[in-house]
C-alpha cells in the first residue's frame, strides 16, 4: 500500500496538541522565567567543570 | 548468592514489576501503551529520562571504565546541560504543539513521507543494535553470579525483558521506573559506603587521592586538542553536545518519555533535571571504580575479572600456561602492595625524598602488574579484542560485599536492565507500528489491532535485539560501545531535526538525499579516520546540513516552504 503524503493526511493520525498555554511561568521561587532557569543549569555545569579540573590539577 | 540475597533480588524486581502493572491494569488503550497517559509530574519524567539512560550498562561497566581509565569519561556528558537546554527550548515545544507520538512524524508533517521514514528506519537500526548491547549487561551478571554459559543467559534474561515490555507498554515503564531508580541509587550508594570502609585504616583521603592520581585515575578534564584523543574537554563540549541532542532530542526511547510529561512545564523541568544532576551521577558511579581501583591495590584481585571465562580456559587444557600467569601476577602483586606500605610510611613520616623514591617504586611495581594482567587477557584472546573491564564491578560485588547487599546489587542491575530496555523496546515497537505499519500498511484499523500489532513489534525487536547480543563479539567495553554505534547513526538523525527546525527553505527531496549521503560518508569516514568518536556527531551533523543546503541549491526553491515553527 502506497503511503500518502503526511502533509495532507497529518491531521488524521495527530491532532494538535494542547496550548499549553500557562506553562510560561516556571513555578520556580527565584527562577521565574525559562531563562533564567537555564542559566541556573549552565552554571551548576561551568561549577562542575571548575571542581573537575581542579581536582585533575590537585592530584595530577 | 544466599537465599537473603535471593530474597532481596526477587523481592526488589517482582515487587515493582507487579505492582507497576497492577497500577496501571485497565489503562491499556493504544494511546496509553505507546506514550503513557501523559499525566507524569516533572519528578517523575525527569526520573524515567535517568533511568532510561542509565542502562545496566551504566551501573555494570562504568565503574570498570573508572577502574581501567580514571575519571576522563565523565567528560562524554559534558555535552548534556547543554543539548537539553536546547531541546527543552526549541524541540520540546514543537513535538507537544503537534501532539506527536514520535519524533519522526513531524519530520513527515515538516518534509514529506520518505523522510519521515528514513529517520524512523535510521532510529530502528542503530535502537535495534543498541538495544543488543543493553541485553548483554544483565547476561553478564548471571553468567557470573550463576556460571550459567553467557548465550543461554542472553536468551533467558532477553524473554524475561520482554515479556515485561509487552505486558506494560509505556505506562508500565514510566510508573516503574522511579521505583527501579530509586533501587539503583540505594545500590550503588551502598557500594560506595562499603568500599570506603575496606580501604586500609592506615590510608587518609589524602593518601588516596594521592595514590589514584599518581595512578592517573582523576584526570577528569583533559584539554588536549588531539583529535584522537578519545575524551577531551572539546570533544566533550563540542561533539558530545551533537551525540546528545541527537540522543534526547531524536532518539524515540527517549522523547516518548518526556512526552508523557502533564505539561510543557512538567516535561522541561524534567530535562533540566537530568541537565543538572547527569555530570554529578556519572562522576559518582566512575569514582566507584577508583574506590576500586584503590581497594584492589592492597587486595589481590583475580588476574582476569571473567572467572567464568578462565576457569573455561583452564578447563580446556591451558592449565600450565595459566597457572604461570597466576603465580606471576601474585608475585607481582605482593611486590606492589609491599612498595605501596613503604610509600605510606614515608608519607606519614613527612620524608619527602623517601616518599619521592617510594612513589618512583610503585608506579614500576603496577607497571609490572599491568604487564601480567595484559598477558593474561591475550591467553584468553589471542587477538586482542576481549577485555574483562565489564566484569570488574560484578567480582567485586560477589566477593567482598555483604549477602544481603549482594542480592540488592543484583536487583540494581536487573532494575536498570528492565528500566532501560522496556522503554527501548517500547519504542521500537511504537515507531514500528506508528511510522510504518499504521502509516504505510494499514491505514484504516482500529486501536485494538494496533496495540496488538505493537505488543507484536515489540516481541520481534526483542528477537533482533538478542539475536545481535549472541552475535557480537565488541572489541570496547560495553558503555563506550552503546556511544560509538550511537555516533555513527545519531548524526544524520540530528541532521533531518536541525534542517527542519532551523532551514525551512529546505524541503523534503534535498534533505532525504542530503542525510542517506552523509550517512555513507560518516561510516566510510569512521572506518578511515582515527579521530575520536565522538566528532562524527558534529561532522555528521554539519554535513547533513551542508549538503542538504547543496542539493537544494541544485533542485531550485523548494515551493513548499515551511514556515518557522514558533517556540515558546
Amino acid at each position: 500500500m502506497k503511503p500518502l503524503d503526511d502533509k495532507t493526511t497529518g491531521s488524521s493520525e495527530t491532532t494538535p496538541g494542547p496550548a499549553d498555554s500557562n506553562n510560561c511561568e516556571t513555578g520556580l521561587p527565584g527562577l521565574r522565567t525559562w531563562r533564567a532557569v537555564y542559566a541556573f543549569v549552565l552554571a551548576v555545569f561551568a561549577l562542575w567543570v571548575v571542581l573537575l579540573v581542579t581536582l585533575s590539577r590537585l592530584f595530577s | 548468592m544466599n537465599a537473603l540475597d535471593y530474597a532481596v533480588l526477587l523481592g526488589t524486581i517482582l515487587g515493582i514489576a507487579l505492582y507497576g502493572m497492577w497500577l496501571t491494569r485497565g489503562r491499556h488503550n493504544l494511546d496509553s501503551y505507546l506514550r503513557g497517559s501523559g499525566d507524569s509530574r516533572w519528578f517523575v519524567v525527569g526520573l524515567s529520562v535517568m533511568a532510561t539512560q542509565a542502562s545496566a550498562v551504566t551501573f555494570l561497566s562504568t565503574p570498570g571504565q573508572g577502574f581501567a581509565s580514571g575519571l576522563g569519561f565523565v567528560q562524554i556528558y559534558f555535552g548534556m546541560p547543554i543539548a537539553l537546554i536546547i531541546i527543552a527550548a526549541v524541540f520540546l515545544p514543537i513535538y507537544r504543539r503537534l501532539n506527536v507520538i514520535t519524533a519522526y512524524e513531524y519530520l513527515g508533517q515538516r518534509f514529506d513521507t520518505k523522510t519521515r521514514l528514513l529517520g524512523a528506519a535510521i532510529f530502528l537500526l542503530q535502537r535495534g543494535l543498541g538495544a543488543g548491547i543493553t541485553i548483554y549487561a544483565p547476561a553478564i551478571v548471571l553468567s557470573t553470579v550463576f556460571g550459567w554459559r553467557l548465550d543461554a543467559t542472553i536468551i533467558c534474561s532477553g524473554l524475561v525483558v520482554i515479556a515485561y515490555t509487552v505486558a506494560g507498554g509505556s505506562d508500565a515503564v514510566n510508573v516503574t521506573q522511579k521505583y527501579q531508580i530509586g533501587v539503583i541509587f540505594a545500590g550503588m550508594i551502598a557500594a560506595c559506603v562499603i568500599l570506603l570502609n575496606k580501604l586500609p585504616a592506615g590510608l587518609h583521603l589524602t593518601d588516596a587521592l594521592s595514590l589514584a592520581g599518581g595512578m592517573h585515575k582523576l584526570e577528569a578534564v583533559n584539554f588536549s586538542t588531539d583529535p584522537r584523543e578519545r575524551y577531551t574537554l572539546w570533544s566533550g563540549v563540542l561533539g558530545a553536545t551533537f551525540l546528545m541532542l541527537a540522543y534526547f532530542g531524536t532518539d524515540q526511547s527517549q522523547v516518548q518519555r518526556y512526552l508523557s510529561g502533564a505539561s510543557l512545564r512538567e516535561s522541561r523541568l524534567g530535562l533540566m533535571f537530568n541537565a543538572v544532576f547527569k555530570i554529578p551521577m556519572q562522576f559518582f558511579i566512575l569514582s566507584l571504580g577508583v574506590l576500586m581501583f584503590l581497594f584492589y591495590q592492597f587486595e589481590r584481585p583475580p588476574v582476569y575479572f571473567n572467572t567464568v571465562e578462565w576457569k573455561h580456559q583452564v578447563e580446556q587444557g591451558q592449565t600450565g600456561r595459566l597457572q604461570a600467569i597466576e603465580t606471576d601476577f601474585a608475585t607481582a602483586h605482593t611486590q606492589e602492595r609491599q612498595e605501596l606500605e613503604t610509600w605510606l610510611n614515608a608519607r606519614h613520616a613527612g620524608d619527602t625524598a623517601a616518599e619521592t623514591a617510594a612513589r618512583v617504586a610503585v608506579s614500576n611495581a603496577h607497571d609490572r602488574v599491568d604487564a601480567v594482567r595484559a598477558r593474561a587477557e591475550l591467553a584468553m584472546d589471542p587477538k586482542g579484542k576481549k577485555h574483562d573491564t565489564d566484569y570488574v564491578f560484578i567480582t567485586f560485588i560477589l566477593d567482598h560485599l555483604p549477602h544481603g547487599v549482594i542480592g540488592l546489587l543484583v536487583a540494581t542491575f536487573f532494575a536498570a536492565a528492565l528500566s532501560a530496555k522496556a522503554a527501548e523496546l517500547n519504542a521500537l515497537g511504537s515507531t514500528t507500528t506508528v511510522d510504518f505499519y499504521r502509516h504505510v500498511f494499514k491505514r484504516e484499523a482500529g486501536d485494538a489491532h494496533y496495540l496488538a500489532a505493537s505488543k507484536w513489534f515489540t516481541v520481534f525487536w526483542g528477537m533482533v535485539s538478542i539475536s545481535f547480543a549472541l552475535s557480537a563479539t565488541l572489541a570496547e567495553n560495553l558503555i563506550q560501545a552503546v556511544n560509538i554505534i550511537g555516533s555513527i547513526f545519531y548524526p544524520v538523525m540530528l541532521g533531518l531535526f536541525v534542517v527542519g527546525f532551523f532551514l525551512r527553505r529546505i524541503g523534503g527531496t534535498a534533505v532525504f538525499w542530503g542525510a542517506l549521503a552523509t550517512q555513507v560518508l560518516v561510516i566510510a569516514l569512521y572506518f578511515s579516520l582515527n579521530i575520536s568518536y565522538l566528532w562524527y556527531n558534529l561532522l555528521g551533523c554539519a554535513a547533513c546540513v551542508l549538503l542538504s543546503l547543496l542539493i537544494q541549491a541544485v533542485l531550485g526553491p523548494n515551493p513548499g516552504s515551511a514556515p518557522a515553527p514558533s517556540r515558546s
